[in-house]
C-alpha cells in the first residue's frame, strides 16, 4: 500500500492520485459474474445495437466501484470514505481480448479526483472531491463527488 | 418527443418498501468483486494481511453490496425489470448512484437490506420519452448498526 496521506497534507485544489483502468470484455465477464448484472446490455452484440447504444457497454456499476478504488487508494487504510455519488454521463466500450488474458490495444480510462473543500467537523477532518472517469479521448463519461475522513498529525 | 407520463400503476409504488432482504458477506464473494473491479487492496484480497490488520478480517471495498449484488430473496434486476412489466419503457440504463457509507462491511457480517422507491417521474432526456426511478436501500448488520444507505437512479426509455 502507498505512504498514508494526512489532513494536513492536502490543499484545495490538490489532485487525488489517478488510477489507470483498461476496461475489456474480459473483465465485463468477470463483473457480471463478481455483481450479479447480467443484463445482456452489457456482452451481446445485437441486444446493445437494438437499444441504441451501439456495441455493449461497460456497467455504470464497474465505474462506480473505480471510483471508489480510485478514493479508498488515495485515504489508505486510516482513512474512512463516508459518501460517494457518481452519474453515468456516456457510455464506455471495452477493449476486445488479443490472447487469453491480453486485451487488444486501444482506449485507456483514467480515473481522476481534485480536492474542492477541507473543513473539520467535531473530531473528523473531511476532505471533499470531484471525482471522474475520463476515456481515451479525455471525456469525463462519469462525474461524481465523494467526501472522506483522513487522519490528522495532530491527533 | 415528449415527457414520459408515469401510469398509475407505477405511481402507487412510491414510498412502498420491499420486503427486507438479506446479505451475507462472504470472502470469496468480495475476493472476487475485487478482482472483477481491478482493486489490489490486500484488505480486500488478502486473508493473512487483513487477520492482522485493525480490522481483523477481510474487509468489503465500500458500495459492495450495493447495487447490482444479488442476495438472498432479491434481485435488483428483477425489481427494476417490473416496472418494466407495469409499464415503463423497455430500455433500461442505470443512471447513477448516492452513496453514504457508516459502519464498516467485511467478512462474516449480515446485512439486512430495505428498499424503498423514493420516486418515479417522466420527463424527456436525449434518450426520448423516459422515465426516472430513485430506489433507496437502507443495509443494516448484524450488531443492529446501519452499515450504508445507498440510492439509485434508474432510466427506463
Amino acid at each position: 500500500m502507498a505512504k498514508q496521506i494526512y489532513y494536513e497534507d492536502v490543499e484545495v485544489g490538490g489532485e487525488v492520485t489517478p488510477l489507470q483502468k483498461i476496461a475489456t470484455t474480459r473483465m465485463l465477464v468477470q463483473w457480471a459474474g463478481a455483481s450479479g448484472d447480467f443484463n445482456p446490455l452489457h456482452y451481446e452484440e445485437d441486444f446493445a445495437k437494438n437499444l441504441g447504444v451501439g456495441h455493449p457497454i461497460v456497467h455504470g456499476a464497474l465505474k462506480r466501484s473505480w471510483l471508489v478504488n480510485l478514493m479508498t487508494d488515495w485515504i489508505g487504510e486510516d482513512g474512512k470514505l463516508k459518501k460517494l455519488s457518481c452519474r453515468y454521463r456516456g457510455m464506455d466500450y471495452p477493449r476486445k481480448m488479443k490472447t487469453f488474458d491480453e486485451p487488444q490495444d486501444g482506449e485507456t480510462w483514467w480515473c481522476r479526483g481534485k480536492i474542492t473543500k477541507k473543513y473539520t467537523e467535531g473530531d473528523n477532518c473531511l476532505v471533499e472531491c470531484e471525482i471522474w472517469v475520463e476515456n481515451g479521448k479525455g471525456e469525463k463519461t462519469t462525474q461524481g463527488s465523494a467526501l472522506a475522513a483522513l487522519p490528522s498529525k495532530s491527533k | 418527443m415528449a415527457a414520459f407520463v408515469v401510469p398509475d400503476s407505477l405511481k402507487q409504488l412510491v414510498g412502498q418498501a420491499e420486503k427486507p432482504f438479506v446479505l451475507k458477506v462472504e470472502e470469496g464473494a468480495i475476493q472476487r468483486y475485487a478482482r472483477a473491479v481491478g482493486d489490489a487492496n490486500p484488505l480486500y484480497n488478502n486473508v493473512q494481511y487483513a487477520a492482522q490488520s485493525k480490522w481483523g478480517r477481510l474487509m468489503a471495498p465500500p458500495a459492495f453490496g450495493g447495487w447490482p449484488v444479488e442476495a438472498e430473496g432479491f434481485d435488483m434486476i428483477k425489481f427494476v425489470a417490473r416496472l418494466i412489466g407495469l409499464g415503463a419503457p423497455a430500455g433500461l440504463l442505470d443512471g447513477g448512484v448516492d452513496y453514504e457509507f457508516y459502519s464498516d462491511v467485511g467478512a462474516g457480517d449480515t446485512l439486512v437490506a430495505v428498499t424503498r422507491v423514493e420516486s418515479i417521474e417522466g420527463r424527456e432526456t436525449k434518450l426520448g420519452a423516459t422515465m426516472i426511478t430513485v430506489v433507496e436501500t437502507t443495509f443494516t448488520n448484524q450488531k443492529g448498526a446501519r452499515a450504508f444507505v445507498m440510492r439509485n437512479t434508474f432510466l427506463n426509455f
